[in-house]
């Protein structure tokens, strides 16, 4: 874990979220030496910082997978029939809803609205978006990802 | 009445990526309008005259909101614009931003000279990461055509949170902090963020600026109803045949958006402005879309007559217990416990005495609760109940 408190330095508190999405980034989620060092270099208590850390659902205090896939849940993409999509792939990955991968490829997760429900059902693998999506399609679409 | 492109007029007709194919088109031309022949209280008095209120869900008159964070005293004033888009079935504002970020930013800046601000930002949603090189492209692009003056404009991204799309929880998001809602009063022309006075815009409230101020209220007020002026962008999905975005007057009634524009059969039932909007039944078709009748943010899901009622409404009240920000209780308790007795209806477990519960509970929740999500958040169940009450009572445990 040597090296995990060096984010660069920095007074303003309005820089926190910005901090932590770095951390996000740079570790695949928000290392508790980072949390401390934050909390350090801001002057704020831990627990302000890891109530920051805590509440956003692109935040995770917990580590994750190489690669996130977020799944919409939501209405307009139920109405799409994305439980097959669910399904698809935690039959192609053999992890359930939460889990990551043993060789840490993968973790998998729900998401509520992606606003992409004109092409629903709809994911997101890290930052990429993937739509009008086929239990077909998934298997292709998770191969891209290493 | 059909489709009417004002807010959309530049989509699919300029290059987004680039700044040049904007100006050919007549960018920018209101802003110059606005800095050179208008005064601050001339810009806010024209968007008063027009009638625009705001395109985020509330309908609040998007000039007297303005002219309070004119006249507010402060030194730092800030201009925000809502791209937090996270209703459900809300994706206008994703359209707008990749097809015209340029009218976006002249709105802004306008939003900017009108209320003497010198910084700005655009609280973009986490979701919509892969459009965030583009609008900071459009972003510097405008600034090395000099349009930017000395306005500072910065893009802040979100990080996955339905609730940072109320105004107040949205700008503690921005100081760093939890995305909760604040206490209002005061209210953010007087003290919003970092406590100086603050206008936050959704990002359709402002693509009406520019045309406004280049054609004028007169112009604007002609279109819609008496307390609905201009048209609206709205986001359908569903059991329709062409999902997607559409402009319409305001006024217009659901059934042309629903049926004609987005071709749905064999309507149930409509979700007008997302988890927070209201349901309305197929006879119901010929409502107005106004703030008068059903409006919200513009998210038109549609349902045909397979769904069932009770599962929708449940998963409506899942999704807001979720994303309840839990600084109130009404919301934060009431939005579990009504998911709790909706999952027992979906499973046929219910009973009369919680079908009372849950009416007294609504009435609590939109007293009492903080903000917009926890106030509006029995809508689905009031409206199903009224008009599917049925339904319910078939669900009741025998």
């Amino acid at each position: 874990m040597a090296g995990k408190g060096v984010i660069t330095p920095q007074k303003d508190r309005s820089d926190l979220i910005v901090r932590l999405q770095e951390a996000q980034q740079r570790y695949g989620y928000v290392p508790e030496e980072v949390i401390r060092a934050l909390a350090d270099s801001l002057n704020i208590p831990v627990h302000e910082v890891y109530g920051v850390a805590s509440f956003y659902s692109f935040l995770s205090t917990r580590p994750l997978g190489r690669n996130v896939i977020r799944v919409c849940k939501s209405l307009p993409c139920y109405l799409k029939s994305a439980e097959m999509i669910m399904e698809a792939v935690q039959k192609e990955l053999g992890i359930g809803l939460g889990e990551t991968t043993p060789d840490g490829r993968f973790t998998f997760q729900l998401t509520n609205c992606i606003g992409l429900c004109d092409h629903a059902p709809a994911m997101l693998i890290n930052q990429d978006t993937h739509v009008d999506l086929t239990p077909e399609k998934i298997k292709q679409i998770l191969k891209s990802y290493q | 009445m059909p489709q009417k492109r004002v807010v959309l007029k530049n989509c699919e007709v300029i290059d987004p990526k680039r700044i040049d194919s904007h100006l050919e088109s007549g960018g920018f031309k209101a802003l110059s309008k606005a800095r050179g022949e208008m005064t601050p209280e001339q810009i806010t008095n024209e968007v008063k005259a027009s009638g625009l209120r705001g395109r985020g869900g509330a309908g609040f008159p998007c000039g007297i909101k303005w002219d309070g964070a004119r006249t507010a005293p402060g030194a730092n004033k800030y201009v925000i614009c809502n791209a937090d888009e996270g209703e459900v079935g809300t994706f206008k504002d994703r359209y707008i931003l990749e097809k015209d970020p340029f009218t976006l930013i002249e709105g802004i800046l306008i939003a900017g000279q009108a209320i003497g601000a010198k910084q700005g930002y655009i609280y973009l949603r986490a979701e919509y990461h892969y459009l965030l090189d583009h609008l900071q492209s459009a972003i510097d692009q405008a600034k090395q055509k000099g349009f930017l003056n000395g306005f500072s404009l910065e893009i802040r991204e979100g990080v996955g949170a339905y609730i940072c799309g109320e105004e107040s929880a949205l700008m503690d998001s921005i100081e760093g902090k939890r995305g909760e809602a604040r206490y209002r009063p005061p209210f953010p022309t007087t003290s919003g963020l970092w406590g100086q006075p603050t206008i936050i815009n959704n990002v359709e409230t402002l693509m009406n600026i520019p045309p406004i101020i280049l054609n004028g209220a007169d112009w604007f007020s002609q279109m819609g109803t008496e307390r609905s002026k201009g048209t609206k962008v709205f986001s359908v999905s569903g059991d329709v045949a062409r999902p997607g975005v559409y402009e319409i007057v305001l006024g217009s009634p659901l059934r042309e958006l629903v049926e004609e524009l987005a071709m749905a059969k064999d309507v149930k039932m409509v979700q007008i402005g997302g988890a927070t909007g209201r349901i309305l039944p197929y006879d119901k078709l010929d409502t107005p879309l106004a703030f008068e009748a059903v409006l919200g943010a513009g998210a038109v899901t549609v349902y045909n007559e397979s769904r069932d009622v009770i599962d929708i409404v449940h998963r409506t009240m899942e999704f807001l217990a979720e994303e309840s920000c839990g600084k109130c209780t009404p919301c934060r308790q009431g939005t579990e416990v009504m998911a709790e007795v909706l999952d027992k209806f979906h499973k046929g477990e219910g009973s009369l005495k919680e079908l009372q519960n849950l009416e007294a509970l609504s009435s609590a929740m939109m007293l009492s609760s903080l903000c917009g999500l926890g106030q509006a958040a029995p809508n689905a169940v009031m409206d199903s109940l009224q008009y599917f009450r049925n339904d319910y009572e078939s669900r009741v445990a025998k």
